[in-house]
């Protein structure tokens, strides 16, 4: 019974809303990303190029869940 | 000074080309295949997605020279695997249908072509029909091996890339430094050797550089050819991102050695209950998420890059009520240069993350474990 409401309720979201969503997320955790790699640069400058990789690593993994988000949702 | 003004001209030539080709590209008389100039919306989301797709004849644009419309262009050699075997011809005989109205008879077999794919009408049948399902009915789909657009940008920049790399290395065998345009590719490639391969993948880098390098450069060249003027969107193929992240993939699994497969199927140092369950999220990531994820990220940035452009350029034809058609150009010329300026960026962007984390898996698959 509450599979079937369940069910019903997902059918009446579209696909693109979740992807929409999703992106939100990505974006607000980019937004940490680039916060976190920031306030690293500033405090210690010699380890620039070392935060630079990890930060643009973890930005590719996290953009690459945005893109499946809206590529799945299409 | 010599050489400088021979850059000078040949920078300039080029730079002339590319405007008449920009010229001639104007949006309003280039369409998507059909003929028709591109004015509302719809068309303009149907040019759109027309360019983004693979092709299979190279159309650069359509004039109206006496109200007639005139396509210009070249053919591609169609090769097809249907029922009575394998069958060739240029794309010119279909008369730059893509509906389905024009029919190829070839060695016994009927072709027709509707929205960039060919399929192979049965014996008595004059159009091909669907059901719901969109199958075709009274017609087959042939093993399509022919040469599209993507698959010439492929050829062609792999033949550049053999003779810019192969007459670099040949450099090296009679003189320490390179000279002429190899000296720009030497630091490329000291940089993705040092930058990419040696800190990933660690002491056995030497195995895996050659991958990446090509893939780097493959990858890099190819997103910069589809934002050049008469360029193509090569990259932005998912069977051609899908084929580099298989690659990747197959070398990654090839080299993994026993510590890499003790960790993914039997982690130790969690408590055993956990083991299979972490052994199932560790191999849909390995043998699914890493490829997939490479494969869409590399897709989805060059596709929606160049959909991003073209919205850009076509706001210059949608705005002019709004805006005049001067306003409505210098708006859109403005915001298109812009953004091309970080597709640029972007394409440099893409190899270098592509490349990154191929070297970030096979690391993780070749990594020795002495501290244990």
């Amino acid at each position: 019974m509450s599979l079937a409401i369940l069910q019903e309720a997902t059918s009446l979201v579209p696909n693109l809303v979740g992807a929409g969503l999703i992106v939100i997320g990505a974006g607000i955790g980019l937004g940490q990303i680039g916060r976190g790699a920031m306030e690293g640069i500033a405090r210690q400058p010699e380890a620039t190029n070392k935060i630079q990789t990890a930060m643009i690593i973890i930005a590719a993994l996290l953009e690459g869940l945005a893109f499946a988000a809206i590529f799945l949702g299409k | 000074m010599k050489l400088v003004s021979k850059t000078v001209t040949t920078f300039s030539l080029v730079f002339l080309i590319s405007l008449t080709a920009f010229a001639k590209g104007d949006p309003k008389t280039q369409n998507g295949g059909h003929g028709d100039p591109v004015n509302t919306p719809e068309e303009i989301e149907e040019y759109i997605v027309h360019h983004t797709k693979d092709s299979h004849d190279f159309h650069l644009f359509t004039h109206f020279p006496d109200g007639e419309e005139s396509h210009v262009g070249f053919p591609l050699p169609v090769i097809l695997w249907g029922e009575n075997g394998l069958t060739a011809f240029m794309s010119s005989a279909f008369h730059h249908d893509d509906e389905g109205k024009e029919i190829v008879e070839k060695g016994g077999s009927r072709f027709v072509k509707i929205h960039g794919k060919i399929y192979e009408l049965n014996a008595g049948a004059t159009a091909v029909e669907f059901d719901d399902a969109h199958h075709p009915t009274n017609a087959t789909t042939p093993f399509d091996l022919s040469i599209t657009k993507s698959v010439l940008g492929i050829l062609l920049i792999g033949l550049l890339m053999l003779f810019l790399f192969g007459r670099l290395a040949k450099q090296y065998k009679t003189q320490k430094i390179p000279t002429g345009f190899a000296r720009v590719l030497e630091p490329l490639v000291i940089y993705v050797r040092d930058e990419i391969a040696k800190p990933n993948i660690g002491a056995k880098y030497r195995n895996f550089t050659g991958y990446l390098l090509t893939v780097f450069f493959f990858v890099w060249i190819l997103n910069l050819l589809g934002l050049a003027p008469f360029g193509f969107n090569v990259t932005g193929q998912l069977a051609v991102t899908a084929a580099l992240a298989i690659f990747t993939l197959v070398i990654y699994l090839a080299s993994s050695n026993k510590h890499f497969w003790s960790h993914q199927l039997w982690m130790p140092g969690v408590p055993y209950l956990l083991r299979p369950l972490l052994a199932v999220i560790e191999l849909a990531g390995t043998l699914i998420i890493k490829p997939f994820s490479l494969m869409v990220r590399l897709f989805a940035n060059i596709t929606a890059g160049h959909i991003v452009v073209m919205s850009l350029i076509a706001i210059g034809i949608n705005m002019q009520n709004d805006m005049t058609a001067v306003g409505s150009t210098t708006l859109s010329l403005v915001l298109s240069m812009f953004i091309t300026l970080i597709e640029v960026l972007v394409a440099f962007l893409q190899a270098y993350i592509f490349t990154m984390l191929s070297a970030l898996f096979i690391g993780m698959a070749v990594e020795e474990h002495d501290h244990h």
